[in-house]
C-alpha cells in the first residue's frame, strides 16, 4: 500500500501494478487527462508533473519529474502535483503569461511547460529573472510549434511576479511547508505495492538494512532507483518487471558527505542533488552535467544509476575513470571497494554479484597541479546522449604531464581509459606535438561503432580533438571562446 | 448581391479582436489549464477498446503466412482481423491508389500494417499485437534515392518543365559550374501523436472522432472500407496536437482500423499511436537528392540552369506527385533562372510512403539553389548575398521556369530592408575580422530569400466551404472547413466573422470542424487555411449581411447606404440600434439568420503535360539573415542571431503571425540541423523516438532573434482583407542558418571554397565540411 497526496488531497492505493507509470495512473485509473503524453520516455516533458519529496528535517522539496517514467510506487510519501490543480481563473503566474505571450499554439506540451515554470517559480521566484535558469528548467520540454521565444519570454516574466494562492488551493504546499503536517503522517518505513492475485511487486525499503535483506532474499528481483531508463523496459519495450526494489528511500545510499580527502556520493542521490558539492571541487562537472539529460531527468536519475546500467554512453564513468573514484559495493556478504573503471567487464556487463548493489561512490578531491576536462559532445546541444564524451585529468609539472588518465564514453563497449594516449603523454610535454601522438594512440585504443548518433570516423576524429582543446583550454595565452556553449 | 466595403483596413474605433488586430488564440487558457481536450482525452464511452497493428518486420516480402492464434489467445483481446475482414475497399491510397489499410500478401516497407487488434487495454492491444508468427519470402528491396534511380523504380511519372533553351544557355556561358547536395527528410513529431476514437451508430455507420487535416478524406476512406454511403461516416476534429502536414493523409489509415474493429465488435474503439510506432509506420517529409548544373556572367547573373530534384517517396505515390511538382516549382526559389530546365523525380523505395509537411516540397527544391548561390559567390570572389540579390526577379526578369509572371514584386525591397535592419555588411566585416584571429571557433552569416507559392497546386481543392449562424442573443456561432492544430486558424476566421458584423471577438464562437455541418472539405494545407476557410466566412456573412440590411431598410425606411454596421450596433439613419437588439428584430420580423458560404480561388491553372500555367494566386515572401558560430574541432555549433522580415500583406492577426513564423523558422532550423533520420540498409528506421531525433530545444532557439512584419503591404489578389498565406513560408527561412554554417566553414579557406555540406547539417556533416576545406588547402598547397 502506499500513500502520496495528490494536488492536496490524500490518495491511498492499496493494490496496483507496479509497472504503471504514474502518467498512466493519472490518465487511466484517474482519468486526469490535463497531463500529456508525448513519448513515454522522458525525452518530450508534455507529461511533466511536479512531485514534493521531505527531506530528513520535513522541509518539502519540489521539482519538475517526468512522469510518464517515473514509477506509481516512488510516489509513497510524496505529494503529486498536476496541472489539475491549476484549472481556477486566473490562475499562476506562468499561466497568465504563457497567455500573454502566446505561449501555446497546438497546446499539447503546454500543461508540461506549465509544470516546469510552476516547479521553478516555487524555486527561483526573484526580482530578477535568471535566463540560464529559466533555459535549464525548459531544456526538457519540448514544443514543436512556437520555437520556444515566447515561452521563455512568458517564463522571465512570470519569475519576477508573485503568487499567492489561498490555504485552499491545491496546490497550496508550493508555498511555504503546508503540506507538511499532511505528508508527516504518512508512514516512513519501508513500502510494498502489489498488483492483484500474487502480480509484479515493488519494495520500497527506508534502511541499509532491510534493502541487504531483501536484495538477499530476491536475488532475482531488479533494483530501481530514478527508473529514469529502467521504465523504459516498460513503455518502450512492453515488459512487465515482476519485481522492483528501489533504493529510493533508503537514507544510507542518500547525499553527500566529505570522508578526508574523498567525496562520497551514495549512490541514490540523483544528479541535482550531488551536482552542486561535486561541482565545487571538480568544475569541469558543472556545464557536462547542466546537458546531461533534462532537468526532470537529473531530479530522478541517481548516480548510482547512471554507472550499475553501464551503458557505454553513460557520461558519469568516464570523469570517474579519469579521476579514479572507487565505488563502495554492498552486499550480502558485505562490503568491497572496487575502482569505477573495473567495474565495466563488458557491453552492460558488470562486476556485481548477485544480491549486490552500490553503496556509494568516493571520489578524490583534487591535488596541486591536477587538471580536469570533461567534453560532451552530441547532436542537440541539450538534453542528448553523448556520441563522445572525453573526460581527461591531467597533472602538470613545469609543462610536463607527469600524469595522465583519459577516459572515453561513446569509444567503445564500456565507458574506457584510453592508455595508448595516455602512455603517449605520460612524461612529455603538454604541447600540440604530444597531443598529436597522443591523438594518433587513440586509433589504436579505440574501434568505435557507426551508429545513430555519429560513425566511428567522426568518434575517432572528435576524441582526438577534444583533447586538442584540452591543451588550448589550459593555455592561459588562448583567451577567446573555445566552445559554442559559451555563447548560450 | 451588393458588394460591403469589407476589404478594408480595421477602422479606428472598433469593436475588440477584429480582423487586423492582435488576439489570443481562442484556447488560451485551456492550454495552460490543461483542460483542452485530444483524442486521449475524450470521456471513454463505455465498452470500449483498443486498437494496435502487428506490422512487417521485412521492408519488401511475400507473406507466406500469418500465425495469430498466439495474438487472439492475449488475455483482453476481442478481435484480431486482416485484409480478407474488409467489407469494403482495401485500398486508402489518397489520391492515386497503392495503400491497402492492411498488407495482403506482399509488404512494401518495414512498419506496414498486416493486421490489426482489439483489446480491452491499450497495453493489452500492444502486447498482442507483438504475437503474431509471420513468414516472410524476402524480396529484393530499394532504400536510398540511389538505389531506384538504378534500379529505375519511380511511384509516378518523372515530370520536366522547361523554358526556353538552357543547353544552349549553359554551352554559352561564361561560367558554368555543377554541384549536388543531400536534403534529409524529417518526422514531424507532433506532439499528440496520431489517435482515433471510432463510435458504431444505430445505422452500421461510424462516428469518427479524428486528430487529422483532412476530416472529409477521413470520412471517405472508412466509408469506402466500410463499403458504405459516405453520409453514413461522419468525422469531426476539435484540434490537432500539431500537424505540420503529418495528418493529412495519415490519419486516416487509423480511422479506417479502428472502424474496421469498431464493425467487427460493433463496439467503440481508440486507437492512438505510441511515438515509436508513429515513427516507424507514418510518413515523413521526403528527402531528396539534387543536382544543379549552371551557366552565369562573371557579375554573376544566371543565364541558363538545368536542376534536377529525386525524392525518396517511399513504397507509394500518396502525396509524392504534388510534393515533387512543388518541388520543381521552387527549384528557382527567389530567382530568374533565364532558360532553366527542371526535372523532378519520384523514386520508389522500400521504406514507409512519404508525405506532406510544411513546404510541401518546397523547401527542398529551394535547397538547390541556394547551395548554387553560395557556390556562385564562392566561385566569383564575390559575398553570396550580392549574388543573391543580383538573381532576384523583378519587372523584365519576372517569368518563372513554369510560365507564371510574378506580379508582386516584393523582395527586392525586403531585401535591402533587412540587410539595412540586421546590419549585414557591418556584421560582415566584423565575423571576417573575428574568424581571422580566432583558433578554434568561427562565425558564418548568411542572407537568405523565400518567395512561396500560394494555392493547392491541385486545382481543384482551392474551395472551402462555411456556415455561419447568428443566434437571437447577438451570439454567433461559425463552422468551416478547416482544422485547427494551433496554427491559430479558429481565432482568425472568428477575426473575420467579428469584422464582417463589426462585433467584438467574444461574440463570436468556432467550433469542431464536422463533415455534416461542411461537407466536401479540402485538407487544412498548403498554407491555405484562412485564405480559403476567412473568405467562406466572408461569403456566408455577407449573405446574412445583405438581407439583414435590406430588412432594416425596409423596416426603419431607409437607404440602405444608410445601414451601417460599427461598434457592436447597427446605424440605421440616425437611429443607433444595440447588435442584439437589431438581431432579435430581424428575428421576429422572420429574417434569415444563417448562412452557409463557399469560396474558389479564382485564376489558377497549370497543366503538367506542358510544365506550365499559373499553379499560384500569389506568392508569399520573407527573407532572414542568420548568423551562428561553430566549433572546428567537434562540428558543434549554435545560431546566434537571426533578423526575419517576413511580408504577411495585411496581417489577420500579427501576434498569431508572428508566432507561425517563428515557430516555422526553428522547425526549419531543426531539419537542417540536428533533426536525422537513419535508416540501416536493410531499410528499418533506427531513430524511433525523441531520444535519438532531436528536434530543436529550448536552447537551440537564436537568443537573438527579431522578427518583423513588412508593413503597408497589402495583398494585390483580393485575398480576405488582402492578407497573405503564412503557415508553411517560415520553415525555409531557415535555410539561412544552414548557408550560415557553410559561410562559417568557408572562411577556413577565406572564402575560396564552397564545402558541400549535406542536409541536416549535423555536427559530424560539419565537421566533415571542415575537414574538405581543410584538404582543399593543402591540395593548393601543394600543386601551387
Amino acid at each position: 500500500m502506499i500513500e502520496f497526496l495528490l494536488n492536496g488531497r490524500m490518495e491511498k492505493v492499496d493494490q496496483a501494478d507496479p509497472n504503471l507509470s504514474v502518467l498512466e495512473w493519472l490518465r487511466t485509473k484517474m482519468r486526469l487527462t490535463g497531463t500529456k503524453e508525448g513519448c513515454a520516455s522522458g525525452d518530450c516533458g508534455a507529461c511533466t508533473v511536479i512531485t514534493g519529496t521531505p527531506d530528513q528535517a520535513g522541509k518539502i522539496h519540489y521539482q519538475a519529474i517526468n512522469s510518464c517514467i517515473t514509477l506509481l510506487g516512488s510516489l509513497h510519501g510524496k505529494e503529486l502535483i498536476t496541472v489539475e490543480a491549476f484549472q481556477q481563473e486566473p490562475g499562476h503566474p506562468a499561466q497568465t503569461c504563457m497567455m500573454e505571450k502566446h505561449g501555446a499554439q497546438c497546446g499539447f506540451c503546454t500543461p508540461g511547460i506549465i509544470m516546469s515554470l510552476i516547479a521553478l517559480h516555487a524555486n527561483h521566484q526573484s526580482a530578477t529573472p535568471d535566463d540560464h535558469k529559466l533555459l535549464e528548467a525548459l531544456s526538457g520540454n519540448l514544443c514543436r510549434c512556437t520555437g520556444y521565444r515566447p515561452i521563455v519570454d512568458a517564463g522571465r516574466d512570470a519569475m519576477v511576479q508573485a503568487w499567492s494562492p489561498d490555504a485552499s488551493h491545491p496546490a497550496a504546499g508550493l508555498k511555504g511547508d503546508r503540506s507538511a503536517d499532511a505528508l508527516a503522517s504518512i508512514h516512513t518505513g519501508g513500502i510494498t505495492l502489489k498488483a492483484a492475485n500474487d502480480g509484479p511487486r515493488f519494495d520500497a525499503p527506508a534502511s541499509l538494512a532491510e534493502l541487504r535483506e531483501l536484495r538477499s532474499r530476491f536475488p532475482e528481483s531488479r533494483l530501481v532507483a530514478g527508473s529514469t531508463d529502467l521504465a523504459l523496459e516498460i513503455t518502450q519495450q512492453l515488459q512487465t518487471l515482476d519485481h522492483l526494489i528501489s533504493v529510493e528511500r533508503v537514507h544510507e545510499l542518500n547525499g553527500c558527505t566529505r570522508d578526508n580527502d574523498e567525496l562520497v556520493i551514495g549512490a541514490a542521490t540523483p544528479y541535482e542533488a550531488f551536482r552542486k558539492p561535486l561541482s565545487e571541487l571538480w568544475p569541469a562537472f558543472d556545464p557536462m552535467l547542466e546537458r546531461l539529460g533534462s532537468l526532470q531527468i537529473r531530479n530522478r536519475g541517481t548516480l548510482g544509476g547512471n554507472i550499475a546500467n553501464a551503458s557505454p554512453i553513460g557520461d558519469m564513468s568516464p570523469p570517474l575513470i579519469a579521476l579514479a573514484a572507487t565505488l563502495v559495493l554492498d552486499g550480502p556478504d558485505g562490503a568491497r571497494k572496487l575502482p569505477v573503471e573495473a567495474f565495466f567487464h563488458d557491453y552492460k556487463q558488470t562486476d556485481l554479484k548477485p544480491g549486490e548493489f552500490i553503496h556509494s561512490i568516493r571520489i578524490p578531491v583534487p591535488k596541486p597541479g591536477e587538471k580536469l576536462f570533461i567534453y560532451k559532445v552530441s547532436k542537440r546541444l541539450d538534453d542528448d546522449i553523448s556520441a563522445v564524451l572525453g573526460a581527461f585529468k591531467i597533472n602538470l609539472e613545469a609543462g610536463i604531464v607527469s600524469d595522465c588518465r583519459l577516459a572515453f564514453g561513446g569509444m567503445a563497449a564500456t565507458p574506457a581509459r584510453a592508455r595508448e594516449a595516455e602512455a603517449a603523454l605520460r612524461g612529455a610535454r603538454w604541447d600540440e606535438a604530444s597531443v598529436k601522438a597522443a591523438a594518433e594512440a587513440l586509433g589504436r585504443d579505440f574501434n568505435p561503432l557507426s551508429d545513430v548518433r555519429a560513425s566511428a570516423a567522426y568518434r575517432l576524429q572528435v576524441a582526438g580533438n577534444l583533447l586538442q582543446r584540452a591543451l588550448l583550454a589550459s593555455d592561459p595565452l588562448v583567451r577567446d571562446a573555445l566552445t559554442v556553449t559559451d555563447y548560450a | 448581391m451588393r458588394r460591403l466595403p469589407l476589404n478594408t483596413p480595421t477602422p479606428r474605433h472598433s469593436a475588440k479582436g477584429l480582423a487586423g488586430q492582435g488576439a489570443r488564440h481562442d484556447s488560451a487558457w485551456k492550454h495552460v489549464s490543461g483542460q483542452a481536450r485530444y483524442i486521449d482525452d475524450l470521456p471513454e464511452p463505455q465498452g470500449l477498446l483498443h486498437a494496435a497493428v502487428g506490422h512487417s518486420e521485412q521492408a519488401h516480402a511475400r507473406i507466406v503466412s500469418i500465425d495469430l492464434e498466439a495474438v487472439r489467445q492475449y488475455p483482453g483481446v476481442v478481435a484480431v482481423i486482416t485484409a480478407g475482414d474488409v467489407p469494403g475497399h482495401l485500398d486508402i491510397g489518397p489520391v492515386f491508389p497503392g495503400d491497402p489499410v492492411l498488407a495482403d500478401d506482399l509488404v512494401e516497407h518495414i512498419g506496414q500494417p498486416i493486421f490489426a487488434v482489439a483489446a480491452t487495454s491499450h497495453d493489452a492491444a500492444r502486447k498482442a499485437a507483438r504475437l503474431a508468427k509471420v513468414e516472410y519470402e524476402p524480396l529484393a528491396a530499394a532504400v536510398t534515392v540511389e538505389q531506384a534511380l538504378d534500379a529505375q523504380l519511380f511511384v509516378r511519372p518523372a515530370q520536366t518543365q522547361c523554358r526556353g533553351n538552357p543547353d544552349t544557355a549553359l554551352a554559352g556561358a561564361p561560367n558554368r559550374l555543377q554541384g549536388h547536395q543531400r536534403v534529409g527528410g524529417q518526422e514531424h513529431m507532433y506532439l499528440e501523436g496520431q489517435a482515433c476514437l471510432v463510435e458504431p451508430t444505430e445505422d452500421r455507420g461510424v462516428f469518427v472522432h479524428t486528430s487529422s487535416q483532412h476530416p472529409s478524406e477521413v470520412q471517405k476512406l472508412v466509408a469506402e472500407v466500410l463499403g458504405l454511403p459516405i453520409h453514413e461516416v461522419q468525422a469531426e476534429v476539435r484540434r490537432m496536437g500539431g500537424g505540420f502536414g503529418g495528418k493529412e493523409t495519415q490519419a486516416a489509415a487509423l480511422a479506417c482500423v479502428a472502424s474496421l474493429l469498431a464493425r467487427a465488435t460493433n463496439r467503440p474503439v481508440k486507437y492512438r499511436l505510441s511515438r515509436g510506432d508513429d515513427m516507424i509506420q507514418t510518413g515523413k517529409r521526403h528527402d531528396f537528392l539534387n543536382t544543379y548544373d549552371i551557366g552565369f556572367d562573371n557579375d554573376g547573373t544566371i543565364r541558363g540552369a538545368d536542376i534536377m530534384v529525386a525524392a525518396r517517396c517511399g513504397y507509394s505515390p500518396d502525396l509524392s506527385d504534388a510534393i515533387v511538382d512543388r518541388a520543381m516549382f521552387h527549384a528557382d526559389n527567389a530567382y530568374f533562372l533565364d532558360q532553366a530546365r527542371v526535372t523532378g523525380h519520384r523514386c520508389k523505395t522500400h521504406t514507409v510512403s512519404n508525405t506532406a509537411f510544411r513546404g510541401f516540397g518546397g523547401p527542398q527544391g529551394m535547397m538547390i539553389i541556394e547551395q548554387a548561390m553560395d557556390d556562385i559567390a564562392r566561385h566569383l570572389g564575390q559575398d553570396p548575398l550580392d549574388i543573391r540579390k543580383r538573381n532576384l526577379y523583378r519587372p523584365g526578369r519576372a517569368t518563372t521556369h513554369y510560365g507564371q509572371t510574378i506580379e508582386q514584386h516584393v523582395l527586392p525591397q525586403l531585401l535591402e530592408r533587412l540587410e539595412a535592419s540586421s546590419d549585414y555588411r557591418q556584421r560582415r566585416s566584423d565575423i571576417e575580422d573575428f574568424n581571422r584571429t580566432s583558433p578554434v571557433l568561427k562565425r558564418g552569416l548568411a542572407l537568405t530569400p523565400v518567395k512561396f507559392g500560394i494555392s493547392f497546386t491541385a486545382k481543384h481543392l482551392n474551395q472551402a466551404g462555411a456556415l455561419v449562424h447568428v443566434y437571437t442573443d447577438g451570439s454567433i456561432h461559425v463552422n468551416h472547413g478547416g482544422t485547427e492544430m494551433g496554427q491559430g486558424l479558429y481565432i482568425k476566421v472568428a477575426q473575420v466573422v467579428a469584422s464582417a458584423f463589426q462585433v467584438d471577438i467574444d461574440r463570436v464562437k468556432v467550433s469542431a470542424t464536422r463533415t455534416d455541418k461542411i461537407p466536401n472539405t479540402s485538407p487544412t494545407a498548403a498554407s491555405s487555411g484562412s485564405d480559403l476557410n476567412g473568405m467562406a466566412a466572408l461569403n456566408a456573412c455577407e449573405k446574412i449581411l445583405d438581407g439583414l440590411i435590406r430588412f432594416a431598410s425596409d423596416h426603419w425606411s431607409v437607404a440602405p447606404d444608410d445601414v451601417v454596421f460599427g461598434e457592436n450596433r447597427v446605424r440605421v439613419g440616425k437611429l443607433s440600434v444595440p447588435w442584439a437588439e437589431f438581431v432579435q428584430t430581424a428575428y421576429m420580423n422572420r429574417i434569415p439568420l444563417s448562412s452557409s458560404g463557399f469560396y474558389a480561388t479564382p485564376k489558377i491553372h497549370y497543366d503538367p503535360s506542358t510544365g506550365t500555367g499559373r499553379p499560384f494566386l500569389y506568392y508569399s515572401h520573407a527573407a532572414a539573415c542568420s548568423e551562428v558560430v561553430l566549433d572546428t574541432l567537434t562540428g558543434e555549433y549554435r545560431a546566434i542571431r537571426t533578423d526575419i522580415l517576413f511580408d504577411a500583406g495585411r496581417s489577420l492577426n500579427p501576434d498569431i503571425d508572428l508566432g507561425q513564423i517563428e515557430g516555422g523558422f526553428v522547425q526549419g532550423m531543426g531539419w537542417l540541423t540536428t533533426e536525422e533520420l537513419v535508416y540501416s540498409d536493410e531499410g528499418r528506421l533506427l531513430t524511433t523516438g525523441p531520444a535519438t531525433y532531436k528536434i530543436p530545444a529550448a536552447s537551440d532557439c537564436p537568443p537573438d532573434l527579431r522578427v518583423t512584419l513588412l508593413e503597408n503591404s497589402p495583398n494585390h489578389e483580393a485575398t480576405v482583407f488582402h492578407s497573405k498565406a503564412v503557415g508553411e513560408p517560415p520553415l525555409m527561412l531557415a535555410i539561412s542558418v544552414w548557408s550560415a554554417l557553410r559561410d562559417a566553414v568557408s572562411s577556413l579557406t577565406d572564402y575560396r571554397f564552397s564545402p558541400p555540406l549535406d542536409a541536416p547539417a549535423t555536427p559530424e556533416r560539419v565537421l566533415a565540411a571542415v575537414n574538405a576545406s581543410k584538404a582543399w588547402l593543402t591540395d593548393r598547397k601543394e600543386s601551387a
